[in-house]
């Protein structure tokens, strides 16, 4: 079902934006495998939705994009998982690069207790950035893509605990956005949120597209709609057997005239 | 601590929550469960106000004792008196000696145990297996009980010699060797706190800096430490409560001499170790057996001050993530 990307559309050198190409992809933690069999790829310049009720391994397929699962005892990850044409599970791929490069914002808001400033100069400061002026220039386009400039411009030395949820966690966009990623990841970002704060973001994602991939994770399936040019649908159907890929189809497709059966009961609600 | 009226208050709010929701079953349950509720709380009160009272007691006994010393002494001619001869006829009794000493230990003391305390801390809590923390935290709550005389015992026989060999000095019963074996005894109260205070930082923030590209060191160093500043900070100021009351170490390895030790290097004696040394051979209700209570209160007021500050401190890390 995997049509290999057409070569046309691959990013030009200018273009940062990343592609995804995931074949076979497989996760165990220990001995209990929650993922098997995902095949799927991450066009470009579009959003991609992950949906699927919850404990079907959407942050764990998440986590495998830029190698996060690394960090956690235990997990083996099957497969090969194409970036830009490089398999980011090889040996020789340095997870730290592939981090810059491939962003990520959480489902909390987390931001470190430190000031919003210093909190958007972390990402370009580890790259080695010094100068003030570079750094200045890169938070406030940060910020601005993130939406949030004008709340903070006066105030840039504040704390971030001082932020509410909502700009929390656009800060914490703006700080992925710093170290000029071409791909973006985002695990349920609205779901600690209000609505007025999910709206700001949705938007913001919107924009994002023209300058990089989005990947996000949702369990708000008008969420996926709203936002997402392609939608990918993950089920566990059991608890014996592994979660699987139902589904990937562009989201106006998925929506209104699923292939699946399963998908079909999935988003008019009849399990999940 | 418990405020009666404060108690009262609460009682009365939960009932009739607890009427609300469900009605008469929760009224009877609560008529039972409150006999019992109240004697317990009384009970917990009296605990709490026991230690107060204790605790104020002997801030009161000490001040008591004193007065004398204070009358035929004077406060400021012991805390800036710098000679310490309490038996001879024209007796002096200036604290700057024992001050000075417990000074220099304590400085050695935390020189020695910060750095190791708090590396070996941020080794456990963001780098360390499971199993290996667990198995290093077992240790650690053990090394706590072993009486500090040990320490010294095998400060005596390792530590003496060496120092002795290598560095300059006369014997190796000086503040340096007093301040490294106290510094052994205060390792794992640092240790164990300064642990605690870093895995209380979210793990959120730790999965923010590494999806940044950071590394566990970097993570380490630009993050979780940050955050958990304050309680590194408590930790290190238990630790020095901890070195400043430590006795028996500074008995056995420093030497106890009665001058202001001008370095680490030389001989000391602290102000526990003076009390110590000393009550033995005093004649109660004497002067000198007074002076030797003020020592003391100095003592209360030093540590108390440092314990509390450190729970001040330690209270204000936990809130910091009560989001
Ligand atoms: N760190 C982990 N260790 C062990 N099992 C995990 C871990 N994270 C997730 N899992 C398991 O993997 C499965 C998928 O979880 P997850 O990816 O969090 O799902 P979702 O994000 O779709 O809710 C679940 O069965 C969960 O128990
Ligand atoms: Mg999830």
């Amino acid at each position: 079902m995997v049509t290999s990307p057409a070569k046309t559309d691959l990013p030009s050198k200018k273009d940062r934006a990343g592609r995804f190409v995931l074949e076979d992809v497989s996760v165990s933690y220990g001995n209990e495998k929650a993922l098997e069999a995902v095949s799927f790829y991450i066009e470009p310049h579009k959003v991609t939705a992950m949906i699927g009720p919850s404990g079907c391994g959407k942050s764990t397929l998440l986590r495998c994009l830029n190698r996060m699962n690394d960090a956690i005892d235990n997990v083996k990850v099957g497969g090969k998982i194409m970036l830009n044409d490089k398999d980011i599970y090889q040996k020789a791929v340095d997870p730290v690069s592939l981090r810059m490069y491939v962003g990520q914002v959480f489902q909390r808001p987390n931001p470190f207790p430190l000031s919003i400033y210093d909190n958007v100069a972390f990402g370009p400061r580890t790259q080695g950035i010094r100068k003030k002026a570079e750094l200045d220039q890169i938070v406030e386009d940060s910020l601005k893509k993130a939406a949030i400039f004008d709340e903070v411009k006066k105030s840039l030395k504040k704390h971030a605990f001082e932020l509410s949820g909502g700009q929390q966690q656009r800060l914490c966009i703006a700080r992925a956005l710093a170290t000029k990623p071409g791909v973006l990841l985002m695990d349920e970002p609205c779901s600690a949120l209000d609505p007025i704060s999910t709206g700001m973001i949705e938007e913001t994602v919107q924009q994002l597209k023209e300058s990089m991939t989005v990947v996000m994770v949702t369990h708000n399936m008008q969420q996926a709609a709203r936002v997402s040019d392609t939608t990918v649908f993950l089920l566990r159907e059991s608890m014996e057997e592994p979660a699987g890929l139902v589904e990937v189809a562009e989201t106006s497709t998925l929506f209104t005239a699923p292939r699946d059966k399963r998908t079909e009961n999935y988003i008019t609600g009849r399990f999940g | 601590m418990n405020n009666p009226a404060n108690t009262k208050k609460n009682r009365i709010i939960r009932f009739q929550t607890g009427l609300a929701e469900s009605g008469q079953t929760t009224f009877n349950g609560l008529r039972n469960t409150r006999g019992l509720d109240s004697a317990a709380t009384i009970f917990i009160s009296v605990l709490g106000w026991t230690a107060i009272f204790v605790l104020i007691g002997i801030a009161a006994f000490l001040i008591q004792s004193s007065l004398r010393a204070f009358d035929e002494v004077g406060i400021w001619s012991m805390i800036a008196g710098s000679g310490w001869f309490p038996t001879s006829s024209n007796a002096r009794y200036g604290f700057l000696p024992a001050q000075v000493g417990s000074i220099w230990v304590t400085t050695v003391a935390l020189s020695a145990c910060v750095p190791i305390g708090v590396l070996s801390a941020v080794y456990l809590s963001e780098f360390a297996s499971k199993r290996f923390r667990e198995a290093a935290k077992t240790v650690i709550e053990f090394m706590v009980t072993i009486p500090s005389v040990v320490f010294g015992l095998i400060g005596l026989a390792v530590l003496v010699p060496l120092i002795r060999q290598h560095l300059p000095v006369d014997s190796g019963l000086v503040a340096l060797t007093a301040g490294l074996v106290v510094g052994i005894v205060c390792l794992p109260t640092i240790i164990s706190i300064s642990e605690d205070a870093l895995r209380s930082v979210p793990s959120e923030l730790r999965q923010g800096s590494f999806a940044l590209g950071n590394t566990r060191w970097q993570t380490a160093y630009k993050v979780i430490l940050p955050a958990a500043s304050s309680g590194v900070f408590a930790a290190v100021m238990l630790g020095m409560g901890r070195a400043i009351g430590e006795t028996m170490v500074v008995l056995m390895l420093a030497g106890n001499a009665g001058i202001i030790p001008a370095s680490p290097l030389e001989a000391a004696r602290t102000m526990t170790g003076t009390i110590a040394q000393e009550t033995g051979e005093v004649v109660r209700g004497s002067v000198h057996f007074s002076v030797l209570f003020t020592l003391g209160l100095v003592l209360f007021v030093i540590t108390f001050a440092i314990n509390l500050f450190a729970d001040m401190i330690l209270e204000r890390s936990r809130k910091k993530w009560r989001r």
